[in-house]
């Protein structure tokens, strides 16, 4: 998504502008450490939030969103108990979408890629969470790194089932992903095993 | 003080109403330990940010053997200087050069090297930068005021996995006599995220 205008930017400030700041981000550590989130169930109760919302909302409101949310999946307080203390409408992320993953498959434990390989993103739409980011999905690029084996966030964020793939830095020239020539530039892009294919 | 001479503080906003609610509900439970929130405060507030990356990059410009072993493995590297933990176990640097200038974003949400940043700053954070860095970080640098060297060649680094980065910046000319702590106190943390150069 374009159109967002010049960046807010500050040199310095404080780690929390806010007390409540502070506040949001203890309770989203404590929501995890209760209910076992994994990095992926995390990011994605966030990404469930209403559009509308998320992009009119601050940084911490979304980790205090996200935080209620899981609370109230994992029953540890009901959407009524926190209406009823907030003394009014507690807006919560949307539903997760996709199905729970029941079988990850078998890890992969060997690169399949190296630095100078060409690589493709798969250009797929997951109804769930992924870290692919979109703008790359379908574009061709080159493996500059291999960065060891990690638990894929697609996965973890559905269930108790892990899989473990590598990941790998994808360079990517800025004038191939947007296609408006620019010169000079290139996007690097830190990718999963699965996410990528041979172009 | 209002009209009926009292000090009223402030109404809660709606935010922190919710706030509020959420931390009350899990209190009640025994979830949230005793003095939680301020630890957490303490933490982000006073022992992480970016004087911790600024004592990398100073050692990185007066030592080139720490130099090497910071591009070769940045983890272990940064692990020297007593740096390290969540956000921070997979580090990687990259080194700006005239002919090169590396600048970092997230744009799936807000990843960023806590051990040696801190939390990253609110723009950071914003729709505005995580969109457009990736889009046409040229005009984005240039609107930051980040003057780049005629003809340098820009690399972006998303931290969309498990890596987290931090930009080695150039050591700035007529620095030769500094100290290392000296050299520290050039350092900024934007700098170091490449949306400035010094």
């Amino acid at each position: 998504m374009q159109g967002f205008g010049p960046v807010g930017h500050s040199p310095a400030e404080p780690a929390f502008p806010h007390p409540w700041e502070a506040a949001a981000r203890a309770l989203m550590a404590v929501v995890s450490d209760a209910v076992d989130a994994s990095g992926g169930e995390f990011r994605h109760s966030i990404e469930r939030m209403d559009p509308g919302h998320y992009l009119t909302s601050s940084y911490y409101e979304h980790w205090l969103t996200a935080a209620a949310t899981l609370a109230v999946e994992h029953g540890l307080v009901t959407r009524s108990e926190l209406e009823a203390r907030a003394g009014g409408w507690f807006p919560l992320s949307g539903p997760v979408l996709a199905p729970p993953v029941a079988d990850a498959g078998p890890d992969v434990d060997e690169p399949r890629f190296g630095p100078g390989d060409r690589v493709r993103v798969r250009d797929w739409h997951p109804p769930g969470h992924t870290r692919c980011p979109r703008y790359v999905r379908g574009k061709a690029g080159v493996v500059v790194r291999v960065d060891g084996i990690h638990s894929v966030p697609d996965v973890e964020a559905h269930g108790a089932a892990r899989r473990h793939e590598p990941t790998y830095s994808v360079r990517f020239d800025a004038a191939d992903l947007w296609g408006d020539g620019q010169r000079g530039v290139s996007v690097h892009v830190d990718l999963w095993d699965s996410y990528l294919e041979r172009p | 003080m209002s009209a009926d001479g009292h000090h009223h503080p402030a109404p809660m906003s709606p935010v922190e109403q919710r706030v509020a609610a959420l931390e009350a509900l899990l209190t009640e439970r025994g979830l949230v330990p005793e003095g939680f929130i301020e630890e957490i405060t303490h933490r982000y507030e006073s022992e992480i940010g970016p004087m911790n990356g600024a004592k990398v990059v100073a050692r990185a410009w007066a030592d080139p053997g720490y130099r090497r072993r910071l591009l070769a493995d940045g983890t272990a590297a940064i692990a020297e200087l007593g740096f390290g933990g969540a956000e921070g176990d997979h580090m990687v640097v990259v080194e700006n050069t005239p002919a090169v200038h590396n600048v970092i974003v997230c744009t799936l949400c807000s990843c960023y090297p806590w051990p040696v940043l801190g939390l990253p700053p609110a723009w950071y954070k914003d729709p505005p930068y995580r969109a457009r860095m990736v889009r046409e970080p040229r005009a984005v640098l240039a609107e930051m005021g980040c003057q780049l060297p005629d003809g340098a060649e820009i690399r972006v680094w998303d931290s969309s996995a498990e890596v987290r980065y931090l930009v080695l910046p150039e050591r700035p000319p007529g620095t030769e006599g500094m100290t290392e702590a000296e050299l520290a106190g050039l350092v900024t943390r934007d700098s170091m995220i490449g949306v400035a150069r010094l």
